[in-house]
């Protein structure tokens, strides 16, 4: 399996560090609820299909990167930068 | 018998080898099998459950039967095939699976009871008494089951793993690959060709077939003389790819040394990770037999394989053949078996429409209903258009069809479709992405059709490079249809078998299907057909023809298993290379490492590092002795001890404070330039991921320690916050632990012992103050921080210089009456004081938990906060963390439960645990630290500390953490 | 018909013929009491219990492929009581007494084998840890004892105690720990409910879950729309596509474990030994092959199949701990789809519908729960309360905090 850093390039899996699904980019600050926890921390759609999920290129650059993706085929089908993702 | 003229073995370097004590001669290039049967060697092994005599059946790794155990010098392989391993001088080997001998075997009497040990047997029985189970029939079934035996020694053998990468993968150098091959290295392609035989050439050499009316061997050795010239081309022969994995990747076998006998200079076998942009398989097809009664017999071989040991090897095992086939290809065999002078009794074709013109015998409509010959085939009979028939035959060549090779196009979950104009299953196309089957392997038989598909493949992979063709021009080969009527089992009163490594017969398939599992997968799982070493490559489809047939159904509709990787067994250790030993992980060592070994410091692993346990000193006998000493040190005069495996963070920007104050529960924007704070962080969900401290080195510069079981896991998660909260705040940070080495100095006399060193005397420092010092004109930090409770600093200078400054600090110490400490020391040291390492905050622990709620700031958001607000980590149900001191000098340990005195020992009375001990010299008793229900509120409490593993039953006072200096006055001074 | 040596013996004499099906393959009906979804080891033992247990025999089993397709059919057969988070501890030390009776209870040899569970320690640390487990084991009721070093070395001389990079300390031993049959637990269930007159329909397909006012009605399927007022979801990886039906989100997120199966060999592991650097654990299967695997891949996945950095991994560890086994040659490979929780834990609750019920969050310790897992799902089903060794599995445990992280390692569904 191979993963696509928006800075390295396509690199082997072994390469990187998996965190879970976007759902992480969501954290409710102190002010939040318990459903906003609920819906970052726990519930997960958890896709059979198109899946968009956090990366980190851990044995690379060190970017944080959300790559779409199919959990059934494996098929690979982008990434992009998270540190990007926040400034859009 | 050897057959003069024939063969590509090399006849001028005889050489021999052992089989089951008898030495044996053959040639180089013949593998076990091809020289045992050249010596007339027809028994080589017993079948698994029944234990009945067997033979060669085929000539490759899909070998069911001939499987042998190889003896090395020092260690044994077992489940080797005969088919594969090639001789070399010196090689022994024996037969598996037979007490005392192959010929006299006491478990044939399995085969006399094969009524009772049908499929699923077991499932039935062996119940009562239940004791017996374990007792009794277990032990006899697991000493009954496998075939060969590991040694039980560890393998030394010597396997290495590489990467390669390509434009085009080739799998297969038959003539669909060598084309492919071909057109896509003159096109200027990256090729890898994987060929699994030692000689390239696959059935072109089998068959002795001819192109462009020569041998097919000029052919061969022409392309692969183009191939070797080019340096586009890495032809790996010997190599199996074994697996199809994602994004193009594809795991090889190479049999590097397998077939040389040990030698240093060579690893056993090789394991690539290939990435291939675009990939042919071109694997060919491996023949199935029939399943007629008395099927097994030694002698009784597929028809392909007889042709692969005459025309490859110059062997005929038999003097008097005879071919039993559904199809017109299996003729060639036998034509060329009479052209070699060999006498060929007849030919039986199930078919009645079949040519009989032959120059031998033919019947046609012919079924073989029962054999004869217990060690070695003797005689046949049957039925055909003409009556019956009955035949001495001592080799019993056996064609039911040919199955593509298509496992490696179901890897990715593909399933292959059924042909029925083949009577066989073949691949679909994109089940593996850029995969492209081609050839035999394909459903494509002949070898005009082979070399065709070879280039076009090749071809559509240069297309989808957006490469130009090469335009080979194909050589001129036989384009025979290919004509076959199916015949999957004759009916008779003998067992037929159709899957051979697991004894499992046609009687067994219908036996499933009456018992309802009649799903090919219940089918499978219950008889256990198709899940032996051959992994169903000689049985799969003829089961599932018997099982549709049974059940009324058609092929396609009773389905088909599915493949999975490996294609061919492979061994643990070769896809393990390089994990043996410290192989496994990464070491890392401190500056200070060969200083304290030179002490006699065990070293032992924290994580992948090894930090040092103890220094003994002369006439010290235990490490206790040791560690007691050496906490005196730190309590009585100053001790060294090296804590560079604590992560490092250098942090800068001038958002460098407002990130921490995000990371921290704590506040550290307000820390003055000069200081160093306590840090807690949480992890998302609320509980303490790590602490330690961080230093402000400037006013837009920090420095961030963590625990050194941690340090991996923060530096990720400030990586992640920072991308996904922060990325626009001016503030960079990066890993240093390995840039900077540093030392506790720690003890009443550590200042004096600094004040003599440091280039300039400290002057006022106070107690969690950072600053820059030099020490030999080098520039260094000094904190001053403690984890020991005593007065405390921490020097840390470029990673260069560490061991340098670790020898100089130690001989200073050990004039002022200290000297270096270890792990262990520490250990008490901290518990002493009630400071906590992960063994307190051991991922369920909360800020709560450790009495540290006030460290989370009202004031301001950080991560966990919410999650850590969730009713069910506050409040007097939690477990806090507690000090306990054992009311007499008794033992105590970790990992031991508190109950309240009275109550019965039952997990609901279980009140919590401790979670560290030391012996502690000031108290002379175990000190602990644990977690107790409502822990705070209970501090004077008497518990009883229970550890039924190690039977202590002790009582304890619950007292504050903090047991040495509750106020801190020396750590202040 | 009663399954026995007798039997064997005397349907051998006479051509196998009277053995009948194990269970029959009837058409769905148009209306059960209750349907359980999901025809795997959970399910079909749940079956098993409400019919046994609570005499609920106008049920049905709808399987979507062949009855055991999921887990039960591929996994690494390990049979354990050794969890130590209250509300685990209880559940699993209850699945164990189920094992210890299960062959009886369905007259089918589910090959139950009780050679022992070694975990070993590589620290002081981990040892320590260890003994709070054990601890906590042995005030459960079950059993358990701190091994030396020395007697590690005695139990299982071929480990590399010389040479692998984490030396052994010691170990954790379960004597009770050991493996079954996975197929033989699916079978056998399945034959036992069968018999009490349960319907398993294979080859049915839940589409849809039927709710009229917070009520659930019953379940489309692609052999017909079917009736119930109890529905119970039990589909273990698929737990959320099921879930979705009824507009319900889980904390599930479903990952591949890999798991191997060497050629056969004459014994030379006699229990399940785990390695703790590593993940990795192995036994020896009765027909001789040694059955083991690691991590998880660690990417969610549906695709029942992992790649190579966890193949190689795993090997690597077996290399590390037990050169011996480097001959030993891989026959096959699996994967399945594990439904790993925020927390480790199962789930086995009600749900905000009436009427139906969830059986999820199994991570890959399925195997070892079915009996109790089915135990506690039919109780569950048939008097709407929790058992009481299943009444911390609960839905909302995430929002309130009341999590069993047996791991430590936090809402992170795949560090479980």
């Amino acid at each position: 399996m191979r993963i696509p850093c928006p800075l390295c390039g396509t690199r082997d899996r072994r390469e990187f560090y998996y965190y879970g699904s976007e759902d992480y980019l969501k954290r409710p600050t102190d002010q939040g609820t318990i459903e906003d926890l609920d819906d970052y921390l726990f519930l997960r759609d958890n896709p059979a299909g198109v899946t968009r999920d956090v990366w980190y290129h851990e044995a690379g650059c060190g970017a944080w990167m959300v790559v779409t993706r199919n959990t059934i085929s494996h098929e690979v089908l982008g990434s992009e930068l998270v540190a990007k993702k926040k400034e859009a | 018998m050897r057959i003069a003229g024939k063969g590509l073995i090399d006849r001028s370097k005889p050489v021999s080898f052992r089989f089951d004590g008898k030495t044996f001669q053959g040639f180089k290039g013949d593998t076990v099998a091809s020289a045992l049967l050249a010596n007339g060697v027809k028994l080589v092994g017993r079948s698994f459950k029944y234990h009945r005599p067997r033979g060669v059946l085929t000539a490759g790794s899909e070998e069911p039967n001939a499987m042998i155990e190889v003896i090395g010098a020092s260690n044994q392989t077992p489940n080797v095939r005969a088919t594969v391993q090639e001789i070399f001088e010196g090689l022994n080997t024996r037969s598996q699976n037979r007490w005392p001998s192959l010929r006299f075997d006491v478990m044939a009497v399995n085969d006399m009871l094969s009524p009772f040990l049908s499929a699923g047997f077991y499932y039935k029985t062996f119940m009562w008494p239940r004791a017996f189970w374990e007792a009794i029939y277990e032990p006899i079934i697991r000493r009954a089951a496998g075939l060969g035996s590991l040694s039980g020694k560890h393998d030394e053998g010597h396997y290495e793993k590489a990467f390669a990468f390509c434009d085009v993968l080739v799998i297969g150098a038959g003539p669909t690959g060598l084309m492919a091959a071909l057109e896509a290295a003159r096109a200027g392609a990256d090729v890898i060709l994987c060929e699994e035989d030692r000689l390239l050439g696959g059935r072109l050499l089998a068959d002795d077939a001819h192109l462009d009316g020569k041998p097919a061997l000029e052919w061969v050795a022409s392309v692969e003389a183009e191939l070797k010239a080019l340096p586009n081309v890495r032809i790996m022969p010997r190599a199996t790819v074994t697996g199809a994995y994602d994004g193009g990747q594809y795991s090889a076998v190479e049999r590097v040394g397998l077939h040389k006998g040990p030698r240093p200079d060579l690893p056993r076998e090789c394991f690539w990770r290939i990435t291939a942009a675009r990939t042919v398989l071109a694997a060919g097809a491996l023949e199935r037999s029939i399943a007629f009664p008395m099927n097994d017999r030694p002698g009784i071989m597929l028809a392909s394989a007889v042709q692969t040991y005459l025309n490859k090897f110059g062997v005929v095992p038999g003097k008097r053949v005879t071919l039993f086939a559904n199809n017109d290809g299996a003729r060639a065999v036998a034509r060329q078996l009479m052209a070699a002078g060999v006498t060929v009794a007849a030919i039986l074709d199930s078919r009645t429409d079949a040519s009989a013109v032959e120059d031998c015998p033919v019947y046609l409509g012919a079924q073989v209903t029962d054999t004869k010959g217990r060690l070695g085939l003797r005689a046949i009979s049957g039925t055909h258009v003409g009556g019956e028939f009955a035949l001495e035959t001592d080799l019993l060549a056996v064609s039911g069809g040919w199955n593509p090779t298509l496992h490696i196009t179901c890897h990715l979950n593909g399933r292959p479709r059924w042909e029925a104009s083949l009577a066989a299953f073949v691949p679909l196309a994109d089940a593996v992405p850029n995969l492209t089957a081609a050839g035999a392997c394909n459903g494509v038989f002949d070898t005009l059709g082979c070399l065709s598909e070879g280039q076009a493949a090749a071809r559509a992979a240069l297309r989808g490079l957006n490469m130009a063709a090469a335009d080979a021009v194909l050589p001129t080969a036989e384009g025979l249809p290919y004509v076959i009527a199916p015949l999957w089992q004759v009916a008779g009163k003998g067992r037929a078998w159709l899957d051979f490594a697991n004894d499992v017969t046609t009687k067994d398939v219908k036996l499933a299907a009456q018992e309802g599992y009649t799903s090919v997968e219940h089918m499978k799982r219950y008889t256990t057909q198709g899940m032996a070493p051959d992994q169903g490559k000689n049985s799969n489809v003829g089961a599932l023809a018997v099982l549709a047939d049974t059940t009324g159904r058609g092929i396609p509709e009773t389905g088909t298993t599915t493949f999975r990787p490996p294609f061919v067994p492979t061994s643990i250790a070769v896809m393990g290379a390089g994990g043996r030993g410290a192989g496994f992980a990464p070491q890392r060592f401190l500056t200070s490492d060969q200083a304290s070994r030179d002490r006699g410091a065990p070293m032992i692993e924290a994580g992948l590092w090894y930090r040092p346990s103890y220094f003994p000193k002369p006439g010290e006998t235990t490490w206790k002795q040791s560690c007691d000493r050496e906490i005196g040190y730190v309590r009585g005069a100053v001790g060294v001890a090296d804590v560079s495996t604590l992560g490092k963070i250098d942090i800068q920007g001038r958002d460098a404070g407002r990130f921490l104050d995000l990371v921290y529960t704590n506040t550290f924007s307000s820390l003055a330039v000069g200081r160093v704070r306590y840090g807690l962080m949480l992890r998302a969900d609320g509980y303490v991921l790590d602490d330690g401290t961080s230093a402000r080195l400037g006013e837009n510069h920090y420095l961030m320690t963590t625990t050194t079981a941690a340090a991996g896991l923060v530096m990720r998660h400030l990586d992640f916050v920072h991308q996904s909260e922060c990325a626009d705040w001016d503030v960079r940070f990066i890993s240093v632990t390995e840039s900077w080495a540093q030392f506790a100095v720690a003890g009443p006399m550590a200042r004096a012992l600094l004040n003599g060193y440091l280039d300039q005397p400290l002057g006022d420092f106070p107690f969690m103050a950072t600053g820059a010092v030099t020490v030999g004109g080098v520039q260094a930090r000094l904190f001053r921080i403690s984890f020991s409770g005593e007065e405390g600093y921490e020097i840390a200078v470029p990673t260069r210089y560490g061991e340098a400054l670790f020898r100089d600090l130690v001989a200073r110490a050990e004039t002022m009456g200290g000297g270096p400490y270890g792990m262990e020391a520490l250990n008490v040291l901290r518990i002493e004081k009630g400071l906590i390492t992960h063994a307190e905050i051991d991922g369920r622990v909360t800020a709560f938990d450790i009495g540290a709620a006030k460290m989370v700031s009202a004031k301001k958001d950080c991560i966990g906060k919410l999650a850590a607000t969730r009713p069910g980590l506050v409040g007097p149900e939690r477990q806090q963390m507690v000090g306990l001191k054992p009311l007499g000098a008794e033992k105590i340990t970790s990992g031991a439960h508190l109950f309240i005195p009275g109550a019965d020992l039952s997990r609901v009375n279980s009140q919590g645990h401790i979670s560290s001990v030391g012996y502690s010299p000031m108290f002379d008793r175990d000190l602990g630290l644990g977690f107790l229900v409502n822990g705070r509120a209970r501090i004077g409490e008497t518990v009883r500390v229970i550890d039924r593993l190690r039977d202590i039953d002790v009582l304890a006072e619950v007292c504050d953490p903090v047991f040495h200096d509750k106020d801190g006055e020396k750590l202040r001074a | 018909m009663r399954y026995s040596g007798l039997k064997v013996i005397t349907e051998g004499l006479f051509g196998n013929k009277g053995w009948g099906p194990a269970w029959r393959n009837p058409a769905p009906k148009a209306e059960y009491d209750a349907i359980i979804i999901g025809g795997g080891g959970h399910g079909l033992a749940t079956a098993y219990y409400l019919a046994k247990n609570h005499g609920m025999t106008n049920i049905a089993v709808l399987e979507k492929g062949y009855l055991g397709s999921g887990n039960i059919g591929r996994n690494t057969t390990i049979v354990r009581a050794n969890y130590y988070m209250p509300g685990n501890s209880e559940f699993y030390s209850h699945s164990l007494k189920l094992w210890e009776g299960l062959e009886a209870e369905l007259n089918y040899n589910v090959m139950h084998s009780q050679r022992g569970q070694l975990i070993l320690a590589h620290s002081d640390g981990q040892r320590d840890t260890l003994a709070r487990r054990g601890n906590a084991m042995i005030n459960q009721g079950d059993d358990a004892e701190l091994w030396t070093l020395d007697q590690v070395k005695d139990f299982a001389p071929y480990l590399d105690f010389a040479q692998t990079r984490f030396p052994i300390y010691g170990g954790l031993m379960h004597k009770r720990g050991g493996t079954a049959r996975h197929d033989a637990v699916a079978w056998g269930y399945a034959r036992g409910a069968d018999r009490r007159g349960v319907d398993l329909i294979q080859n049915c397909e839940v589409t849809g879950i039927d709710i009229e006012n917070g009520v659930v009605t019953g379940v489309q399927t692609t052999r017909g729309a079917i009736r119930a007022k109890k529905v119970g979801m039990v589909v273990a990886g698929r737990s959320s596509q099921v879930a979705a039906m009824a507009g319900m989100r889980l904390p599930i997120e479903s990952h591949v474990l890999q798991a191997f199966v060497t050629e056969g060999l004459k014994p030379i592991i006699d229990s399940v030994i785990s390695f703790g650097m590593g993940h990795f654990y192995i036994s020896q299967s009765d027909k001789g092959g040694l059955v083991f695997g690691g991590d998880l891949d660690f990417y969610s996945s549906y695709a029942a199949r992992g790649n190579l950095p966890m193949v190689e991994h795993v090997m690597e560890a077996a290399m590390t701990l037990m050169p011996m086994i480097g001959r030993a040659k891989v026959l096959r490979s699996w994967g399945g789809i594990m439904d790993m929780s925020a927390d480790g834990s199962p789930i086995i609750d009600k749900t905000h519908i009436e009427g139906l019920f969830v059986d999820a969050g199994w991570n890959y310790g399925g195997f070892k729960a079915a009996p109790a897992s089915g135990w506690c799902m039919a109780h569950l089903m048939a008097t709407g309360q929790s058992h009481e060794v299943a009444r911390r599995f609960r839905l909302d445990r995430f929002r309130t905090g009341h999590v069993m992280d047996e791991e430590a390692t936090g809402s992170q569904h795949n560090l479980h």
